[in-house]
């Protein structure tokens, strides 16, 4: 292949490192207006009144909205439509959007919602997941959802897991809890519209053109083909920008009124407002293992403090249970899941969505079964590994597994089994894999994920597409994959991309999708057009690669007048047959394997992170260049997760809504990482590729606890790994107590019985599962 | 915090060396270097994240040193010298710098991409050859949540050693 | 965006008639030098000014003498830090002056800047908004305290991190006021208050810092902070002392962030003044200097932890000096 496995630079690589990119926050339309929204002081109250007289009145002042001007709620799933854009009823965290000023100047905007009285029925508000199972005691945040403040419940079961437990040598039960944390892009979430001869459109930072435009057209009561999305530049997303979000709404709807533009970018404070981030989650794991060490059975628990709304909770909730068993065979299995709403800001999807949690308590988990019964845990879990091709006993397809490889690499590499300990030196091993791309939308329709379409014309290549660059590369991937089947190099490709009305669909840059949808949506396209080139050039006696691409592109035009061509992309239809079955089942899974090495200082409590060594299974790198960047940045998102990122709350607000006191590492936090790119080339991947976005940050928290447990022997059980922790674990070890800082329970929540469902038969997809011994 | 619009804006004609240019311009005077740079003259690759001074999104340069410009006010800097990410190209040829960050993959997003490109020239500036713990402790102050710095470290090296 | 509320902008010419301006503009007018802790705190309407009241005369040169170094106070930290001369001599006020927040940062923030910086809380330090929000602190807009309520003082914290070097140094602090000049201990700065918490005038400009620096004088400072880079001090250990042979003759030291003010921890002082640097003797004196520090619950980690670690960054300063070559600053 001439250009994909080429360290090539990113198509946007001079865009970005001259300042020409323009983000959403840098463009100046003339007689742009600026919006500012009032937000709630209160973390649950009842809305009696709202006065708008005063600050209508401050001269600059041309709009002030509130949510009787848009009292439609929306969503991003469509079973939990239950946000407004504006709340003029009830506000449920402290930051929920009550009114919105369009002014000319910020500055205005600002003072006019400080000068909006609101009058409040404060509510009692509930602060934790213990507070959520109990009886409300003014009222619950949402009147939908399971008992008390229960949003949503799962309860499935897998096999014959009473059994599986009953042949089990060795048992074992742990708790865990993995904190919050939020995404932090650099650039704060920003949207600007206009209203332009009756049509909407709105330049945002999101990942999502395609669902911000589903939102629009439902709560502005528009037509979609009347409004227009397209994503600008992004400045960082990681999952934070993947709902659509108040601010969007409200600047459509102050530009529909003022027939100005406006723009809206939130601060930073309202950065951590709108949220979205990784649950926080407690969970419950018991475990049976044969004397060999192989897992018998498993059941598993996760209770999440989802924050006052649904966004994508749901999903959440069933992804806290689904991949467990993607890296472990696992042959009997139960999860109990469950959702409570708080009044804290809504939780949603951060890199690994709702994966990162169950992964972190699974690794800890096998390791401490490990040390029970004397094996070495690395042996233990390889003993586990799932095979290629293979069904979990959970219905989910597994392809192309470097499961193994991964982990030889990263072992062989940081020369783990002969490492130094004592002194409070340590070292950890953990895994994981994650999705590429979900196996369904997040409406339920039949319609393809992602569509690309290609123009040639004398000479010149145009590649439309809905999928939105986050600063991943996936406009790079794109324009890769169309060169390559053309011949060209990617520079030569021209990219329309993220806008709604121009581009076909793509869902967006979220669940890892892109490289593998749109990649292939491009492939497809690009063969097409492949195709139509060549036998135009046949036709008149040549052979493709014997005349330039104008020469090609003229021959054909020729032909076959204008040339375009489409190619698109739908997933296997993979799920098994339960109810829930949509959230885990994916094209392809990547896998990881990693190894931390510290030092931990047993009377500070510090930690000093010396080096990650990480393998990745991409399947094929399209370009190892942004797959490293890929790892390298999930290794670092994953360190800061496990040592200092915390969205902490006191008295019913954020405690540290600031870059300063939300601590995200620095460049001298940041160890060394050693990356190997692992190649499985999956078979339905576009040349074989898999993601690398999200699935490498997984085994990093646990790889640290681990090492901790190596360094200090004590077992931090929960995350992030702070100094004081580390302190009272030691103390506690030194009182003779169990080594180990964590929940020391899990409350006792009133799961629905299980669903039981059988496991999928052994030859489902037509593969003969591979024989053991054979690896 | 109310009322307070109501105060009259002083405005200033401020004098600045912007990218080499002169510029002239009649701003209020409480308008930070930063939304002067963005919002009076058009240069909007100076980027924000904090506004507060805690990420180093909006460095620039002035005389030379890499400065947070959300904490400038522009008339304590009369007649000084300013450089923004659109001043680092020579015409049309890049610095090695933004060459090295293209063919490494250092910059991702790219939002913290011109704070770190300059704090990285004011660095390669003083020192041609830094290590990569000088490296480190120059650039201590900018943040990024894509790259996990890695590749910015390898680039910088790169331009580094390239320069030499 | 975060944007500064609207104010006029006064040039004087000199300290004093910038002091003569703020005695006749009082409360709704502030100084600005580097702006670096004054603008935040202007956008978060922790201050509200009519008028800002520029030091951009203050010269901004480090003189080094024999005994003693004076520098600027329009110096920026990135110089002090940077100063040859000063790292030398009063290696430890280099070494704070380089640990404050971050590079960039640093080239704007100067000298007397940071001997003044603010106290800060993490109830204090917020948006308007958020302040609001959570219901006003004493320190600004309200009544109570709300990290002890049932005090009736307020506990800021002090997170200067070379105005406890500078007093380890015995440093003096040049003031210039509407009516004169004076000259004051920088111990003599601060009062142990979250509020009031500067001694001087609001009227009085500082102008220059003077540390003492004898060859014999080594000096360190040892911060502790959850980042390499940006953060505010949690805890903060500043030595100065004078060894004769082994025997400590003279003996400073002052911590950082566990007071409302920089707390000078005498009685370790006292301990170590006639004794060898040794580990044991250094494990004690820092043991006697942790005492007096107690911190709160407002700021990063919690507050037991930090007071645990302030034997530890005392420790951990001694032995730098302990280490080092007298007058040669490691």
């Amino acid at each position: 292949m001439k250009v994909v496995g080429k360290a090539l630079p990113k198509v946007d690589a001079v865009a970005k490192v001259t300042g020409r990119a323009v983000y959403a926050d840098d463009m100046l339309l003339p007689r742009t207006l600026h919006c500012k929204i009032l937000r709630s002081p209160h973390p649950h109250a009842r809305i009696l009144s709202i006065d708008t007289s005063a600050a209508r009145r401050i001269p600059g002042v041309l709009a002030v909205i509130t949510g009787a001007d848009l009292p439609i709620k929306f969503g991003i799933l469509p079973v939990t439509q239950d946000e407004r854009a504006l709340e003029h009823q009830k506000v449920r965290y402290v930051g929920d959007p009550i009114a919105a000023v369009a002014a000319t100047e910020e500055e205005i905007a600002a003072a006019a919602c400080d000068a909006i009285s609101v009058e409040y029925e404060v509510l009692e508000s509930v602060m934790s997941i213990d507070a959520a199972l109990e009886p409300a005691k003014d009222e619950r945040i949402q009147e939908y959802g399971g008992p008390n403040n229960v949003h949503k419940f799962v309860a499935l079961e897998f096999g014959d897991v009473d059994g599986g437990f009953e042949r089990a040598k060795t048992t074992r039960e742990d708790v865990f809890f993995f904190q919050g944390n939020t995404h932090l892009p650099m650039e704060q979430h920003s949207a600007v519209a206009t209203y332009v001869d009756g049509k909407v459109t709105l330049w945002s930072s999101t990942q999502v053109v395609h669902y911000v435009h589903r939102a629009l057209a439902k709560v502005l009561e528009l037509p979609m083909h009347r409004i227009r999305v397209i994503g600008a530049a992004h400045g960082g997303g990681f999952g934070g920008k993947t709902d659509p979000f108040a601010h969007e709404i409200i600047v459509c709807k102050l530009a529909m009124l003022t027939g100005r533009p406006v723009k809206c970018t939130l601060t930073r404070e309202e950065v951590f407002y709108a949220h979205r981030g990784r649950h926080p989650v407690l969970m419950w794991v018991r475990s049976g293992v044969d004397g060999e060490g192989r897992i018998t059975a498993m059941h598993f628990r996760s209770a999440l403090d989802g924050g006052a709304y649904g966004s994508y909770g749901v999903a959440s909730t069933f992804y806290t249970g689904a991949l467990q068993t993607v890296t472990y065979d696992i042959p009997a299995y139960r999860f109990e899941g469950c959702r409570v709403f708080t009044n804290k800001p809504p939780c949603g999807p951060k890199r690994g969505h709702g994966t990162p949690q169950p992964r972190f308590a699974l690794e800890l988990h096998l390791e401490k079964i490990a040390h029970d019964i004397g094996l070495d845990p690395v042996e233990l879990k390889r003993r586990n590994f799932v095979q290629p091709n293979t069904r979990t006993v959970n219905w989910l397809r597994i392809t192309s597994c470097g499961l193994e490889e991964c982990t030889r690499k990263v072992i062989d590499a940081s020369r783990f089994h002969e490492r130094r300990r004592g002194g409070g030196h340590g070292m950890g091993f953990a895994i994981s894999s994650y999705l590429s791309g979900a196996g369904t939308a997040i409406y339920w329709n039949d319609m393809p994920h992602s569509e690309v379409q290609i123009k040639v014309d004398r000479g010149g290549v145009t590649a439309f597409c809905g999928a939105m660059d986050i600063g991943q590369g996936s406009d790079s991937v794109l324009a890769t994959i169309v060169a390559e089947e053309l011949g060209l190099q990617p520079s030569d490709v021209r990219l329309v991309t993220a806008d709604t009305d121009t581009t076909p669909i793509d869902l967006g840059s979220y669940s890892s999708r892109v490289t593998f949808m749109a990649g292939n949506a491009a492939l497809e396209a690009a063969r097409k057009m492949r195709a139509m080139l060549v036998e135009a050039v046949e036709a008149g006696g040549h052979r493709y690669d014997d005349v330039t691409f104008e020469e090609a592109s003229v021959l054909a035009e020729a032909r076959f007048g204008t040339l375009t061509s489409a190619g698109s992309y739908t997933p296997p239809r993979i799920a098994g047959p339960y109810k829930g079955s949509g959230v885990g089942p994916s094209p392809a899974y990547s896998y990881s394997a990693c190894v931390v090495d510290l030092d931990a200082d047993a009377r500070t409590g510090l930690i000093k992170v010396n080096k990650v060594w990480i393998a990745h299974d991409v399947g094929r790198a399209i370009n190892p260049l942004l797959v490293e960047g890929q790892v390298e940045g999930s290794v670092y998102m994953g360190l800061g997760e496990a040592l200092m990122e915390e969205q902490a709350f006191r008295k019913g607000l954020h405690k540290w809504p600031s870059m300063l006191e939300y601590k995200s590492p620095t460049f001298l936090d940041m160890p060394e990482v050693e990356t190997f790119i692992v190649e499985t080339i999956d078979p339905e991947g576009p040349y074989g590729a898999k993601e690398a976005g999200q699935g490498p940050l997984l085994p990093v928290p646990p790889a640290l606890c681990s090492a901790v447990y190596d360094a200090l022997g004590v077992w931090i059980d929960e995350i992030p790994v702070t100094p004081e922790k580390v302190i009272e674990a030691l103390r506690r070890k030194d009182k003779g107590e169990p080594a180990r800082y964590g929940p020391p329970r899990f409350p006792a929540i009133p799961y629905p019985p299980t669903i039981k469902v059988e496991p999928p038969p052994k030859n489902l997809d037509g593969h003969v599962a591979d024989q053991e011994g054979t690896r | 915090m109310r009322g307070e619009i109501a105060r009259d804006v002083e405005r200033i004609v401020l004098v600045l060396d912007v990218n080499a240019e002169r510029r002239e311009l009649l701003v209020p005077v409480h308008k930070t270097l930063l939304e002067v740079v963005r919002e009076d003259m058009q240069l909007t690759g100076t980027k924000h994240g904090c506004e507060l001074g805690e990420c180093g999104t909006c460095t620039v340069l002035v005389d030379g040193k890499p400065q947070l410009s959300c904490l400038l006010l522009p008339i304590q800097l009369q007649g000084r010298s300013i450089t923004t990410i659109e001043g680092m190209a020579t015409g049309s040829e890049l610095h090695p710098l933004q060459t090295a960050f293209g063919e490494l993959g250092a910059a991702q997003c790219g939002y913290c991409t011109p704070g770190i490109l300059l704090a990285a020239k004011a660095l390669l500036d003083d020192n041609p050859k830094p290590s990569r713990d000088e490296i480190r402790e120059a650039l201590a102050g900018n943040l990024c949540r894509c790259t996990g710095y890695v590749k910015i470290l390898d680039a910088i090296q790169l331009a580094a050693e390239r320069s030499a | 965006m975060l944007r500064l509320p609207r104010f006029r902008y006064l040039r004087p010419k000199d300290a004093r008639e910038a002091a003569r301006m703020a005695a006749d503009l009082g409360p709704r007018a502030m100084f600005v030098a580097g702006g670096t802790d004054l603008f935040p705190k202007l956008k978060r309407r922790q201050f509200e000014i009519d008028t800002l009241i520029g030091l951009d005369f203050l010269p901004r040169s480090v003189r080094n003498g024999t005994d003693e170094c004076v520098i600027d106070a329009g110096a920026t930290l990135a110089a002090a830090a940077h100063d040859q001369h000063l790292n030398i001599r009063c290696a430890g006020y280099a070494q704070a002056a380089g640990l404050v927040s971050s590079p960039p940062l640093r080239n704007a923030g100067t000298i007397g800047g940071n001997l003044c910086v603010d106290t800060r809380c993490n109830y204090y330090d917020m948006t308007y908004e958020w302040r609001k929000a959570a219901g006003f602190c004493i320190k600004k807009d309200g009544d109570i305290c709300l990290v002890a309520p049932s005090s009736p003082r307020c506990w800021a914290l002090s997170s200067s991190d070379t105005a406890p070097m500078a007093i380890a140094l015995d440093g003096m602090v040049s003031l210039s006021g509407p009516d004169g000049e004076r000259e004051l201990p920088v111990a003599a700065l601060y009062r142990d208050d979250g509020i009031q918490y500067m001694a001087k005038q609001p009227s009085e400009v500082v102008t220059a810092l003077r540390l003492r620096a004898t060859p014999q004088t080594r000096s360190a400072y040892v911060k502790l902070r959850r980042r390499g880079s940006i953060d505010f001090p949690i805890a903060g250990a500043a030595i100065a002392l004078v060894l004769h042979g082994d025997v400590v003759s003279d003996c400073h030291i002052v911590l950082s962030a566990v007071a409302s003010h920089p707390l000078e921890a005498r009685a370790a002082e006292e301990f170590l003044k006639g004794r060898p640097l040794e580990p044991e003797a250094i494990r004690q004196a820092a043991e006697l200097a942790a005492k007096p520090a107690k911190p709160l619950d407002n700021a990063d980690l919690s507050h037991f932890w930090r007071k645990r670690m302030v034997r530890v960054v005392v420790e951990q300063a001694l032995r730098q000096v302990s280490d080092q070559q007298a007058g040669l600053g490691g």
